[in-house]
This record gives C-alpha cells, structure tokens and sequence, in this order.
C-alpha cells in the first residue's frame, strides 16, 4: 500500500510544505547563485570533454550530462557532505555536484594518473571517497542494490547518513531496480531512489518501454512514499530531494522519485539522436533550467557583473583543469595489481 | 599441542564466524533461511539466539538483491558474510560479483575495498538435478579481484573461513552439502589459516592427484584402492584455488612425474585446465606423461541415480585413470 504523503503524487503535485521550502529558498539568492555556478561548470565541463573526445584525448564511452544539470546539482544540494552518492554511467555532472574537483575529474577522462581513479576508471567510473562519491556504474540497474547496501551500512552503524541513488528510466525494467526497491521498503533503509528520466533508454522512448506513464508508481508494490516533479527548476528540485532525505534521515524510510528532465545530446558521443525531432530539442533548450536560474537571478537583482564574474571564474576553473589534464602523467603498470587486490595479488 | 576435538565441517563453519562475529563487530551475515529457520543446512543454527536479528538478517529471495547490499556495506568498511542457499543461485548474482565486488577496487583506483564473503555448498549433492548441482568455482575462480577458498576438512573450514572474513578483498568459500556431516580434529586454538597454501595429505610416488573440496576426499579413497595394488600416489589438497600454490604442486609432480586433477563439474577451461597449463610449464622437463583431468562427464547433471553417480568422478573412475597413466607403456 502506497503512503498517504505520496498518493497524489502528479508530476506537478506541490504540497504546502514544499512550496514552502521552495519560497523560502528562491530567497537566498546566493545560494541559488552558488547552484547556478554549478549547473554552469557541469555545462562547460561536458563541452570540453566533448571537444576532448573529438580529438581523441578521451576514449571509450563519454554520455554527457548536458540538459539535466539541474537534477544532481538541485539534488546533491539537498544533502550534508556526508551523504553519499552513488550513480550510473553518466556521472559526471552528480561528481562535480557532490564535490569532486574539475581538475580530477578531467584528468580521469584524459585516462592520467592524476584523475579521481588514476586514471583506471574512465568517464563511466568517476569515484571520490574524500567526497562520498561512492562511483559512477556501467551496468544498468546494477548499481541499485549496491546503492541499498551503502544506505545499509549507515544503519547498521546508527549513523544518519543518507545515500542517494540515481538512474534513469532505462533501468526500472532491469531485476536490480525491483530487488534494490523491495530490500530497501522491507529493511527501511535511508535511501532516496531518483530516476532521471530524460524520456529515451538510449533511443527507445518511454512508450515503448513501459507500460505505464508515470515511473514513480513502481514504488506502490513496495509500499514505497513517492514523488514526481518536471525539471524546471533548480530550487524546485531541491526542495522535493530534501523532503524525501529528511524521511530518510530521521524516519529510516526510502522514497522513489521521478524527475522530468532532458538530455541534450545523445546518448553517448556516438550517438546522433535521429530518433527525435529538431522541434523537440529546441522545445527543451527553451525551458533549460540552466538558463532560467540565470534569468531568476537577475530578476532578483543579482548582478550581471557578478554573474560574469562567477561565469568567469567556472571557465577559469575548466581551463586550469583542461591544462592539470593535458600535463598530468599516465599511469604505469606497476598500478595494476595493488588497486586489483588489498594485500599480496592472488594469482 | 592444543587440545583436539571432533567436529563436523558444518560446526567448524559455524565456529568460525561467531568467532569472527565475537571479535569483530562489522561482520553480519545475510542470506536465505539463515536465522529462524536456522540455515537450510544447519550450518548457521542456533546463531540468530546468540546474535540477534540485527547480525543474522534472513533475506527474501533476491541473490542479486543481498548480494549487491553486501557489497556496498563493504564498500563502507562493513565485513557482510553472504549465504547463498546452493552456489547454483549465485548464477543471477553474477553481475553483482563480477562487476561490482571484483572490479570496484580498480574501478576506483584502490579508494574503495570490498572485503566480503560468499558462502555456500556447490557441486553435486545427491539427486538434485541439473540446475543444483553445478560447479561454479571454475567461473569464480577466472576473475582477477576475487580469492577462491575450497576446503575438504573441518580443521580448514575453520581456519580458512576465519581468514576469508578477515580478508580485505571479497572471497568466494566454496562447500560442499556432503561434506557439512564430514567430521574431523579441529586444534581447539585454530586460528586462521593464510590463503595459497596446499597441503599434501598423503604422500607417494607414482602420481600426484591434485584436489580441492569433496573430491579431495575421493582422490583420498582413490588412493587406498590403489594402494591394495601396490601403487602409491600423493594426493594434494588445494585449499584454496586463487591464490593457487603452484609450488606444492610442481614440487610433488618433480617426485612422481605424472599427474592427474580430480575436481567437479566440468573440464572445458576449468581449474583443472589452469593447473594443466601451469605444471606443464613449470614442471614440463620432470613430466614422463600426458597430464590427465578427471571430471565431471561433459553433460548436464541427471536425476537417474546411477547416471548421476557416473557423471561425477568416482574413486573407481580414479584409479583407472591412475592405471592408465602409470601403466601407459606397459
């Protein structure tokens, strides 16, 4: 049986508790800024890898995190440091979100043994345990009931650390999704589920993955509280996420959320995105709340120079993690088997 | 010399871990029927009364599920021991053990351990069919960021799974349902046990039979029927399959020049393979024959009794292939 709190539950359904919350922060205009500057440097930072993987710096898979800035910033926002985070393959923007460094970041990409994971992880595996950004996952759904047992542990050890798992709606199809949800409901586990639904499992659409519209039902057969919001906004985000991570941090209790969002680019770099219309991105580019945040703060008469200046100041950051990469050194062999086994290799 | 006392294998199992779980609060154990119902195979009773629901947590049945939350509480410094009913349901928590407990090390560049256990009884037990009597060490044992532990007594049981649970890296122990009834001297102070060490537990000159787990056993009964015919083989016991103690092993074949690999399941790039490979490379001037592999017959298990028993390897089966080999000019 679903919750009370949760059961009507409408991609615009706003309690009077969140409009609250929302008010009371679109006041703070410098958090909203803080936010903002964020959402920017994920931006630039998937521009430069882009630019990277064209010319060949950075290899294998690269799936841009362009569009959807809002949810791991807006998200990650809601939490304390010592939350963790645990995420699927598109993880770049939610480890920047949680804290780690541009420069370790970009050098991951560039494969350097300066990176977050020397350079042995990759685009899809972007880890930072000084943050709590417990990784990026490359199978779907795989990840969920790992993301369950982090929450786990927390409880286990009577610590009031919540862990966020995103994923997209890819993976509510996939058996570690139901077996995550269903662990989570039964042992009441400090965990809040985000589907990032940016409308294609790579270029399926919903419709034809799902058979129903609204994903955050799934969590009716777990007896699961639920919410559902379209990404428009930041602050809105935020205030849906810290909801269901307070109802994790003090009643032990796992909440599913659906946000509404959209991913720019394709899938991955290979990926042209033939399966949707010109007229649909534009639609979406034209609601970025990337760019609504910009324009909220100058209507609330932040400054334009000091918008520029921190606009400025995110491009400087890229661009010293841009050259931190490129100088970085490779890893060599001798890294391979102490991060394969913790003491003497077992061959 | 400490003071011995018989015990059967599920007993050493049992010791082991409340041993384990008295000197060290992080480890729990979770998996199906382990706590009220007191372990499918009794090898956990009586420890939800000593431990609470809190350390023993019965588990639905999602393998993948619990598999991939122990995983993740070792990631977080937790040490989880993960029963699974039979081996054989390991299977839809592969994914979970290859690509989350195996490879999140390197993943992460050495930032997070995954110091877990995977438990259960494997193989054949008797008349369980074909999807409950496969081997699945032979998959395990393949993947770099796992260690593979099989023991055949109860004295290696307890010493070994006392070090599984203190191992930093996640370990596979593999069982045996015919084995938990086993009995045999347990040294009352048996502390752990360090991995890659294999035991040769009888000595002889004609052939070496490298085992590991129950077939250890059979190689053990192989070797007295073959004794009545005057021939003498050496049996070594692996203990544990990564790491593997080549050195034990080529030092017993430099003595008798030949051996042979008795394990279960199947022989398709299975241990037996590997330990192929290494002997012939490391022991290739001190061989006088062809290394053999006596395995489980290259087909699904059957239910018939009787097929059953001639799709695994046997003592009978053994010895003649001992025979074969030693006899092979003559």
């Amino acid at each position: 049986m679903a919750k009370e709190s949760s059961t009507k539950a409408s991609p615009h359904a706003h309690s009077d508790r969140f409009i609250e919350a929302a008010t009371e922060r679109a006041l703070d205009v410098d958090h909203l800024a803080h936010l903002y500057r964020q959402m920017f440097l994920i931006r630039r930072v998937e521009e430069e890898s882009a630019r990277a993987y064209a010319t060949g710096k950075v290899g294998g898979f690269l799936h841009l995190y362009i569009g959807q800035e809002a949810v791991g910033v807006g998200a990650i926002a809601a939490l304390r440091p010592d939350d963790n985070v645990v995420t699927t393959y598109r993880d770049h923007g939610i480890a920047l979100a949680k804290g780690m460094p541009a420069k370790a970041l970009l050098a991951e990409l560039w494969g350097k043994k300066t990176g977050c994971s020397q350079g042995l992880g990759g685009s899809m595996h972007l880890f930072d345990k000084a943050h709590n950004m417990l990784g990026g996952y490359g199978i779907v759904g795989g990840h969920i009931p790992l993301a369950c047992g982090v929450a786990f542990a927390a409880k286990y050890q009577q610590q009031d650390r919540v862990t966020l798992c995103f994923f997209g709606e890819g993976a509510v199809s996939i058996g570690g999704f139901h077996e995550g949800l269903s662990l989570a409901a039964l042992w009441k586990l400090p965990i809040v589920f985000i589907c990032e639904n940016n409308e294609y499992a790579m270029g399926t659409p919903l419709s034809r993955t799902l058979s129903i519209e609204d994903v955050s039902q799934k969590a009716e057969a777990y007896g699961m509280h639920r919410d559902r919001l379209i990404v428009d906004d930041v602050l809105d985000v935020e205030a849906h996420v810290a909801v269901a991570v307070e109802r994790a941090r003090k009643e032990q209790l796992p909440t599913l959320m659906e946000l509404r969002t959209y991913r720019f680019r394709g899938h991955s770099m290979s990926d042209p995105a033939k399966y949707r219309t010109q007229l649909e991105l534009d639609d979406h580019k034209q609601r970025d709340p990337m760019t609504r945040a910009r324009a909220q703060l100058l209507a609330a008469g932040y400054a334009e120079d000091r918008l520029l200046d921190l606009e400025r100041s995110a491009e400087e950051e890229v661009a010293a993690a841009v050259a931190f990469a490129d100088d970085s050194p490779e890893p060599d062999l001798s890294l391979l088997a102490p991060t394969t086994y913790a003491g003497p290799f077992a061959y | 010399m400490s003071n011995m006392r018989q015990m059967r294998f599920r007993e050493a199992l049992r010791e082991a871990m409340s041993e384990e779980m008295d000197r060290d609060e992080r480890v729990f154990l979770m998996g199906e029927e382990v706590g009220h119902y007191q372990g499918a195979y009794k090898v956990t009773e009586g420890m939800l009364d000593r431990f609470g629901a809190r350390r023993i947590i019965d588990t639905p049945i999602a393998e993948s599920g619990f598999a991939g939350i122990g995983i993740g509480a070792a990631m977080m410094g937790l040490r989880p021991i993960v029963e699974f009913m039979t081996w054989n349901f390991s299977a839809v928590a592969f994914d979970q053990i290859l690509n989350n407990a195996s490879k999140v090390r390197q993943m992460s560049g050495g930032q997070f351990s995954c110091p877990i256990v995977f438990r259960g009884p494997n193989g054949s037990a008797k008349q369980v069919g074909s999807q409950h009597s496969t081997s699945m060490e032979h998959f395990y044992a393949t993947i770099p960021g796992l260690k593979v532990v099989a023991p055949a007594f109860p004295a290696d049981a307890k010493g070994l799974m006392k070090q599984a649970i203190r191992d930093d890296n996640p370990v596979v122990f593999i069982e045996s349902e015919t084995l938990y009834s086993v009995k045999g001297d347990v040294a009352e102070d048996q502390d752990a046990i360090e991995f890659g060490h294999a035991k040769i537990v009888r000595t002889g000159s004609a052939v070496t039979l490298v085992a590991y787990s129950r077939m250890t056993h059979v190689a053990l009964d192989a070797a007295s029927l073959l004794a009545k015919e005057g021939i003498d083989v050496e049996v070594v016991d692996l203990r544990t399959l990564r790491p593997l103690d080549e050195e034990t092993i080529v030092r017993s074949v430099q003595k008798t020049h030949r051996c042979i690999v008795v394990h279960e399941g199947w022989s398709y790039g299975g241990v037996g393979a590997e330990i192929a490979d290494r002997v012939q490379r490391l022991a290739f001037d001190w061989l006088e024959a062809p290394i053999l592999r006596v395995a489980q017959l290259d087909v699904g298990m059957p239910y018939n009794a009787r097929l059953e028993q001639a799709c695994i390897p046997q003592p009978e089966r053994v010895r003649d292939t001992v025979k074969r080999l030693v006899f092979r000019d003559g």
